[in-house]
């Protein structure tokens, strides 16, 4: 079905909760009353990116006080938002929380944690161990955070899985002042737009901005439409909030044009996969 | 080199933003800053006034009695140009007060207390005015070590830390510093007619060229050989950056706990911002 999704480019305060949850209720009731049916918050909007020694001073309980408030404010708008969550084990996972109607419907943990370069997320943070596509009012979808969709297999899972709308919560570093655009932004174009290409799917990419210790966060959130084309785009490196008026005819059109997705073989796949699992093992 | 070539609009863009986003959000709207007639401390008036209003810069030339004329009528030039506030404070009184005690002193020690002397004026006026202290080493001084620690590497902010001499004189020309600023050989002013270039032994065209590879891109002591640098050049200069690294880093602290500073206790510095 159409339906109208808010892209909310907020610039977060690095460990400061409250105010980062005022911020967000702000943003929720504002896309609320302008009529909007989805919210998409950036990576770790709750807690800002370079928290290092903060992570357990900033997560929170899928139970907490914080997150019950998001549930009871997704009864007028369903509401995807990154957090840093705390398990009863006291492992602290980079997640994302997809609610709708009162109730989580999808928890994703972030799988693949950037330990090179700027990053170190595997020195505070556990890993997921799984891709799910999830049934929402506006159809399957399925939730990347950030680098995830860099693993051509986690776009690759979801949309075997069903989902149509990849959401992707980012917090992305802007670097590469060589070429007209920024070097991140360029690349990260490249790969919203490839990837709804292949897979017949929307992308609904929602990306940070600010700094943190000299670190700017570039923004550019966008919603790209199954043909690959960016349907609209956010400012880059200001605040923003944009509205995508996503049209169900696009996905259904783009599939009868370019059926990949019908004829992807799956088994195939595994069969090889599971081939080339067993002689690395060996 | 294509690499050396920036983006202008996209550089000063990112460097504003960073001013003005990392000086806000400390609850300050301030700013100061040594001039001394240099490229580099007049790009970073520059941003800053497009960052913050001229009107919240604070710019201080602060000449000893052997600094070029020349400098402090630049440096004068750059604050009109850009509209902020200029004050001079000359360190010649406190400067030679010391080295009285010390009159055999070599012009590195002497030069080395005067960049220190001068960083104490800008923390002093920080005080004064609330005013955070801007940095104005810029990435191919960081990198070979060409400037005096806890002197003019000491900065609350230094906005142009990751970009090389080469683009300094490219948004130089962009944001409209004086083209006597721009055109002038970079001197660090210390003695009559010292120029950078001749004291290095190179100039910052050639070693931005190397550093832009060997940093940047990464690239291998063989292939910057096979890349036509002379090998000779590139081992000199791969020795300046590891004989400088101490410069770049925090006093190396004693681990007695399982918590030590910078090691095992980590936080961003804008903690809570």
């Amino acid at each position: 079905m159409d339906f109208t999704a808010v892209l909310a480019q907020i610039k977060p305060k690095l460990g400061c909760v409250a105010d980062n949850l005022k911020l967000i209720e702000e943003q929720i009731i504002k896309a609320r009353e302008s009529g909007a049916d989805l919210i998409v918050f950036p990576e770790l909007a709750l807690s800002g990116y370079f928290l290092k020694d903060l992570v357990p001073d900033v997560a929170l309980r899928i139970d907490s006080c914080e997150i019950t408030r998001l549930i009871e404010l997704s009864h007028g708008i369903s509401i995807a938002i990154g957090f840093v969550e705390e398990t009863d084990d006291y492992h602290f996972f980079n997640s994302a929380l997809y609610l709708e109607d009162g109730a989580i419907r999808h928890l994703h943990r972030k799988v693949y944690l950037p330990t090179y370069g700027l990053f170190d997320e595997q020195r505070y943070l556990a890993h997921g161990t799984t891709f799910r596509a999830f049934d929402t009012k506006f159809g399957r979808f399925g939730m990347l955070i950030c680098e995830d969709m860099w693993h051509l297999s986690a776009s690759y899972i979801l949309a075997m899985d069903g989902a149509a709308t990849l959401i992707c919560l980012s917090s992305s570093p802007a670097r590469g002042i060589e070429g007209d655009t920024l070097g991140s932004a360029a690349a990260w174009q490249k790969l919203t737009s490839t990837t709804a290409l292949f897979l017949n799917c929307r992308v609904l990419y929602s990306n940070r901005v600010g700094f943190e210790d000299g670190v700017n966060f570039w923004g550019g959130s966008e919603y790209v439409a199954p043909s690959g084309e960016s349907i609209v785009r956010a400012a880059l490196l200001d605040e923003d909030f944009i509205t995508a008026q996503v049209d169900e005819g696009a996905l259904r059109r783009e599939r009868i044009f370019s059926p990949m997705m019908r004829d992807e073989n799956l088994f195939v796949t595994m069969q090889d996969l599971q081939r080339i699992a067993q002689e690395r093992g060996r | 080199m294509s690499g050396l070539q920036a983006n202008m609009e996209l550089l000063r863009k990112l460097l504003v933003g960073f001013v003005r986003d990392e000086v806000r959000k400390v609850g300050l709207s301030r700013i100061v800053l040594g001039l001394s007639g240099g490229i580099d401390s007049a790009l970073v008036a520059f941003i800053a006034a497009e960052a913050l209003g001229p009107e919240n810069v604070h710019a201080i030339c602060m000449p000893y009695k052997t600094s070029n004329p020349e400098s402090e009528a630049h440096a004068r030039l750059v604050a009109s140009a850009s509209g902020i506030n200029f004050s001079v404070v000359p360190i010649t009184a406190m400067v030679d007060a010391y080295f009285e005690m010390f009159p055999d002193a070599n012009n590195m020690r002497r030069g080395n207390k005067m960049a220190r002397e001068r960083m104490t004026i800008l923390f002093d006026h920080s005080a004064l005015l609330s005013a955070l202290v801007l940095g104005t080493s810029n990435k191919t001084e960081l990198l070979l070590g060409y400037g005096t620690l806890y002197g003019d590497m000491a900065s609350a902010l230094n906005p142009i830390g990751d970009i090389y001499k080469s683009h300094v004189w490219q948004l130089s020309a962009e944001m409209g510093v004086p083209h006597e600023v721009i055109e002038k050989q970079p001197s660090a002013d210390l003695w009559a007619g010292q120029t950078d270039e001749e004291e290095l032994g190179f100039t910052y065209r050639q070693v931005d060229e190397l550093l832009y590879r060997m940093v940047d891109q990464r690239w291998t002591r063989q292939e910057l050989v096979a890349g036509g640098f002379d090998a000779e050049f590139v081992d000199s200069i791969s020795a300046k950056i590891q004989n400088s690294h101490f410069k770049r880093r925090l006093p190396v602290i004693a681990k007695v706990s399982n918590r030590t500073i910078d090691r095992d206790f980590r936080y961003a510095r804008d903690w809570g911002k």
